[in-house]
């Protein structure tokens, strides 16, 4: 066993990795991991951090191993957000933190999980301590890609590359770490396009694949302007009502939580002014978190609508590569035979067209509709 | 006595007339003034009981909406033994809410003067132009109380200085030429005006009102969301077919005079214009949200590629 166990398809990047840690030669103080959403960057970043910290170089079963993969590390830090930015002020903190020695382990190891979503500033800030950093810290900072992260960054880091890990090796993990029955699994690796996370989420949530199922739908059912607007708002209730379902439990536990630490009167019809202060803190949190997670899920949505565009394409091409949705044959089938090459490409650009307007924080309805109106069937 | 409303011109006027009236029984008059925030518990006891110098107070409570625990404790006490009449007359000014509701059910039992100063709506906006010159002894045409609400109508505060310096200014009746002459040139607009002019395909008064709106102050964002807005709900009413308005407005959660509206914009349009114009706007959206360089000149192109659609050359 061994820590790099979980990181699957990435046999060049581990092999880096690797010798970075068996031959300190090879060893710098700053990674910049990239890869396409689901390779599993942030998996790989916590397993180089436990095979930085364990003597054996990454056993996977000592203490040091297990406690730096489950994140509970003490020189470990993992930085993640669910909001939409890493703001400045948590990235001084990180510079002080980034100055101490290591308590026990053998390196200080912080990771950004989301360095993409550092803001400017916030990137700025870091320059220093990731330029002369003090002996025994390592950075690690995880993007989808180079051009994520700013260029002083870019420079003051080495550089890891991972793929996109084969549909076999995905599902072979979820069998082997989840249990999922191999059918399954191969389904949800190729359906998420073997975005692990997601891949194992369609494998054991129904919701998630009837979602998934919805949406796909979708593409053939648009056949006029009434339609498309009728779909759009489809999308964006689908997707509003899963950020719901999903936050509003946890939003009104956190709240409870807040209100019993600081020790307020629960039963109280309003609060005193510094514990209101902190509870509206708290819902402005909730709040941005609730904007990221519907973002996301519409993104998500989006992808699997320009999964079925592109399995036309590939099914009028007759290339021989596998195709995403196997288990909806029919459908793309129908679509290839209705919509030219030409029309399925402007389909798949109208997509992404409204994947760029939502991140640039356009009305996710509008930009759905606009989307839908260029998916109209042809007549 | 109290001051209950939300339109706050009317607010200030009736507490002046109270102040004025209570003038001329008292030229000493006392006013005291007593706001929500920063208020001490006792503040009000203090000013209520009688003064060593004899005199009449009024105490002017001017938001009890926003009013804390405290003033409300203490306006009830005050309430419950009030001062002998004449001595002091105490006002409460309450705009909107149910903050403070004890106090006003106690004050209406109590036999409190209320003054109504409720909103002025769209539709009173002429009424209450034309009773402004009445109230100050001058007579105005119809046509100059729509310039000068077209002029100045947003804000009540406005009209009613507008009013008074025509009053001043001028002589005889008031008429559209002298509006004219004052206020020419204004034009307050809203964004809902320019999508209506825009979906009406009406290009050049679209484009005059977005200048309009846009020298006022307004912002090229909102503009875009009710052009959004508009275009969508034409869209969900033209597919939702024939049917009285008022079954339709449940099942597509929009209200009936929307529906009305939506169908009356509907006409002249096709369903393929309408697409164009939503993708249109969505651009624009992006746009103005930094996608472009000049948030201006995107809506201005949107209003001109809506109006196309429309009327197709």
């Amino acid at each position: 066993m061994s820590v790099w166990d979980d990181v699957i398809g990435q046999e060049s990047a581990v092999a880096t990795l690797d010798r970075a840690v068996t031959e300190p030669g090879s060893m710098t103080h700053a990674w910049l991991l990239t890869g396409p959403p689901g390779s599993g960057r942030s998996v790989a970043a916590k397993a180089f951090a436990a095979a930085l910290q364990c003597p054996d170089g990454g056993c996977g079963t000592c203490r040091e191993c297990r406690t730096a993969l489950e994140g509970t590390h003490a020189d470990v830090d993992v930085i993640a957000t669910e909001g939409l930015t890493l703001t400045v002020k948590l990235a001084r903190e990180l510079v002080l933190l980034a100055a101490r020695r290591p308590s026990l382990g053998r390196w200080r190891v912080i990771v950004i999980e989301d360095a993409d979503r550092l803001h400017e500033r916030a990137a700025d800030a870091l320059l220093k301590a990731l330029e002369e950093p003090v002996a025994r810290t390592v950075w690690i900072l995880c993007a989808p890609s180079l051009e994520d992260v700013i260029i002083t960054i870019r420079s003051r880091s080495r550089h890891v590359r991972l793929r996109t890990p084969p549909v076999e090796a995905v599902a072979a993990l979820l069998v082997r770490r989840d249990g999922i029955d191999p059918a399954m699994a191969t389904f949800a690796a190729r359906a998420a396009q073997c975005h692990v996370g997601l891949a194992r989420r369609l494998a054991r949530d129904e919701g998630a694949r009837n979602r998934r199922h919805e949406v796909i739908q979708l593409a053939a059912k648009i056949r006029s302007v009434g339609d498309a607007v009728g779909a759009a708002s489809d999308l964006d209730s689908i997707a509003k009502e899963e950020a719901g379902a999903a936050s509003t439990e946890r939003d009104v536990s956190e709240k409870a939580r807040l209100l019993e630490i600081l020790g307020a009167d629960l039963s109280a019809r309003v609060q005193p002014p510094h514990v209101r202060a902190q509870v509206s803190a708290l819902e402005k949190e909730q709040k941005t978190r609730a904007t990221r997670f519907v973002c996301d899920v519409i993104d998500r949505s989006l992808m699997d609508l320009l999964s079925v565009y592109r399995d036309a394409l590939v099914v009028h091409t007759g290339a021989s590569i596998g195709l995403v949705n196997q288990d909806m044959i029919e459908q793309v089938r129908q679509l290839a035979r209705v919509m030219s090459p030409e029309q399925l490409l402007g389909c798949m650009d109208a997509i992404g067209t409204a994947r760029e307007r939502i991140d640039a924080n356009v009305n996710s309805l509008l930009a759905l509709e606009a989307m839908a109106i260029s998916l109209q069937l042809a007549r | 006595m109290l001051i209950s409303g939300p339109e706050s011109v009317l607010a200030e006027r009736a507490l002046a007339a109270t102040l004025d009236a209570l003038r001329a029984g008292d030229p000493d008059l006392e006013v005291i003034k007593l706001y929500s925030e920063g208020y001490q518990s006792g503040t009000l006891t203090m000013h209520a009981s009688p003064s060593l110098f004899g005199g009449t107070k009024a105490i002017v409570v001017l938001d009890l909406e926003d009013a804390p625990d405290d003033l409300q404790t203490d306006v009830l006490a005050y309430l419950a033994a009030p001062a002998p009449a004449g001595e002091v007359t105490l006002v409460v000014a309450h705009r909107s809410g149910n903050r403070g509701k004890k106090v006003l059910d106690t004050l209406k039992k109590a036999g409190a003067r209320v003054v109504d100063a409720a909103q002025i709506k769209e539709n009173d906006k002429p009424q209450f132009a034309a009773n402004e010159f009445r109230r100050q002894g001058r007579k105005a045409t119809p046509g100059a109380v729509r310039a000068l609400i077209d002029a100045v109508g947003r804000d009540i505060r406005e009209l009613a200085a507008a009013c008074s310096q025509l009053v001043v200014d001028t002589e005889g009746l008031v008429d559209e030429a002298m509006v004219e002459k004052y206020q020419g040139g204004k034009v307050e607009t809203t964004g809902f005006k320019v999508a209506d002019a825009a979906i009406a395909g009406n290009v050049g008064e679209a484009l005059r009102l977005l200048r309009h709106a846009i020298s006022a102050g307004d912002s090229p964002v909102p503009i875009v969301a009710v052009l959004a807005m508009q275009l969508r709900q034409m869209v969900r009413v033209g597919g939702a077919g024939r049917g009285p308005s008022g079954q339709l407005a449940k099942s597509l959660g929009m209200a009936p005079w929307q529906i009305d509206q939506a169908r009356r914009k509907l006409s002249g349009w096709t369903p393929e214009g309408v697409g164009q114009a939503i993708q249109a706007v969505a651009a624009a959206d992006f746009d103005v949200k930094g996608g472009a360089r000049d948030p201006v000149y995107s809506v201005e192109r949107v209003i001109l590629t809506i109006c196309e659609a429309r009327n197709p050359p």
